[in-house]
């Protein structure tokens, strides 16, 4: 159980850092200063920071940045990032056409 | 942390959040919300289409779904300090029979007689509105007032706002209990032991809310359904207005953000057997969902589909949601059930229930909601 408010009583507030215009999520292009404000929002998990900011939601679904991600929001929650349960892997594991993906023999007729 | 408030609300979804963030804004503040996974926003709050429409839904919630959408939605970006993506660009409900068009048209007459304006239209006048559908629409409805949001944003936006304004948030505190005292609802126990203490308990813990209310006593008829939904990489601008098909075979719209998402079914649903924690899609629904949505949308063929993910409503035996003050129970507030169109009128049941929590009288009249309107028909 954690108390969010506690939390943030904690981290205390945000401080700017001079490497806060850094990319980290290159297919949404989020920066890392805007993970580091949303753990100051109230977003401590990667669940949160991913639906909140959209990092690890491109293309490469976070294969890139995943880790990134994790170890800056730890860093700003000031705890270990293996604390943190990682980013859930959706189905496909690799962008697939909707033609492609639409023949798996089920009825409903060929549509293209 | 705190274990003692004036108000307990137990779910930290959307309409957890909203509720707690108009309290809030009505100076309401000693507000707990326990959320019982570790994120909010972790169930039908992340795990819906995204529709903010009118049509196609019961008379009983249309009022409500009416009031919020012209008083709530147009100025809540605004008001949250996050763009919440609401875009008021109708909603086409899709027909390719004379039996869809039948369907669609009892439809439309149900929420023309509330006053909503919605209208038939012809195959040739939904090529004028969207030319990227395939000629065999032979027509559809229409509503201009409908539209779609960011159900992710606007559930965080409200618990970001909430947090700031002075609400407390446990998440991780999954509640097995409710106790009385001397005849009012007022403990709250969670799975380690742990007590929180209210005047009044608001439960919105979407289909867990069933087992909770069980616990005083108070049964609601309500079942679980396992709907998925995908989502396209990012595509050039198409159309912006929220698609739905007369078969309910597919729905939804293209994203601010360029990617298109829709809720599909494969139609063996009703057969899932897996356990309420287990959120793994199926092999078979992001297939069909593809043919469904190629056969009205023959352009997002090559579309590259990079992700799919489900999860589980709160359906009401009769499709429509329960919400209300419990008599048996002083000091109960329920709202559940939402059935997997809850998102769009969050904003306006969240407002409700912190009127019900100050003892104003609701916007709405929400009579016809209440959890004992069900009765044995036979």
């Amino acid at each position: 159980m954690i108390c969010v408010n506690d939390i943030e009583k904690e981290i205390g507030v945000f401080v700017p850092m001079e490497d806060d215009d850094v990319l980290v999520c290159r297919c949404e292009e989020v920066t890392k200063g805007e993970i580091r404000r949303a753990v100051h929002a109230g977003m401590t998990t990667i669940e949160e920071m991913r639906r909140f900011l959209r990092c690890g939601m491109g293309l490469c679904q976070g294969q890139t940045c995943g880790k990134l991600v994790k170890g800056i929001v730890a860093a700003e929650l000031k705890i270990n990032p293996l604390e943190l349960e990682p980013a859930v892997s959706r189905a496909p594991m690799r962008p697939v056409e909707m033609k492609v993906m639409g023949k798996d023999g089920g009825q409903g007729g060929d549509a293209v | 942390m705190k274990k003692t408030a004036e108000v307990i609300i137990i779910g930290g979804g959307v309409n957890g959040c909203a509720a707690a963030y108009y309290m809030a804004r009505r100076g309401l503040t000693d507000v707990i919300v326990l959320e019982g996974s570790d994120s909010i926003g972790h169930g039908g709050s992340s795990r819906n289409g995204g529709g903010v429409r009118q049509s196609g839904r019961d008379v009983r919630e249309l009022t409500y779904c009416m009031w919020g959408i012209q008083n709530l939605w147009p100025g809540l970006s605004e008001e949250l300090g996050v763009d919440v993506e609401y875009s008021q660009t109708g909603n086409l409900r899709l027909g390719k029979t004379e039996a869809h068009m039948k369907k669609l048209q009892q439809l439309a007459d149900n929420a023309r007689s509330c006053g909503l304006d919605v209208r038939m239209i012809d195959g040739k006048e939904v090529k004028e509105l969207n030319p990227y559908l395939s000629e065999e629409v032979i027509g559809a409805s229409w509503c201009p007032t409908d539209g779609h949001a960011n159900p992710m944003l606007t559930t965080l936006a409200y618990y970001k706002r909430a947090l700031e304004l002075g609400v407390q948030f446990v998440k991780g505190a999954k509640v097995i209990k409710l106790r009385k005292m001397q005849g009012r609802a007022r403990q709250v126990v969670t799975e380690d032991g742990t007590v929180f203490e209210a005047d009044q308990i608001l439960l919105v813990a979407g289909y867990e809310s069933r087992a909770i209310a069980r616990t005083v006593g108070i049964d609601i008829p309500m079942t679980t359904y396992f709907e998925e939904a995908l989502v396209t990489e990012m595509q050039p601008h198409m159309f912006d207005m929220m698609l739905g098909t007369a078969d309910a075979d597919f729905y939804g719209h293209q994203c601010k953000h360029g990617s298109f998402v829709f809720g599909s079914e494969c139609g063996l649903e009703e057969a899932t057997d897996q356990s309420l924690t287990d959120l793994k899609t199926s092999s078979l629904t992001i297939s069909a969902g593809s043919r469904a949505i190629m056969r009205y949308i023959p352009a997002l063929k090559d579309a590259k589909l990079v992700r799919s993910w489900g999860g589980w409503l709160d359906m009401s035996i009769d499709r429509v949601p329960i919400m209300g003050k419990v008599t048996e129970v002083p000091g109960l507030i329920l709202a559940c059930g939402f059935t997997g169109h809850g998102f769009g009128t969050a904003p306006a049941v969240g407002y409700m229930l912190a009127q019900m929590a100050v003892g104003e009288e609701t916007v709405v009249d929400l009579s016809a909601l209440r959890y004992d309107r069900f009765v044995s028909d036979r």
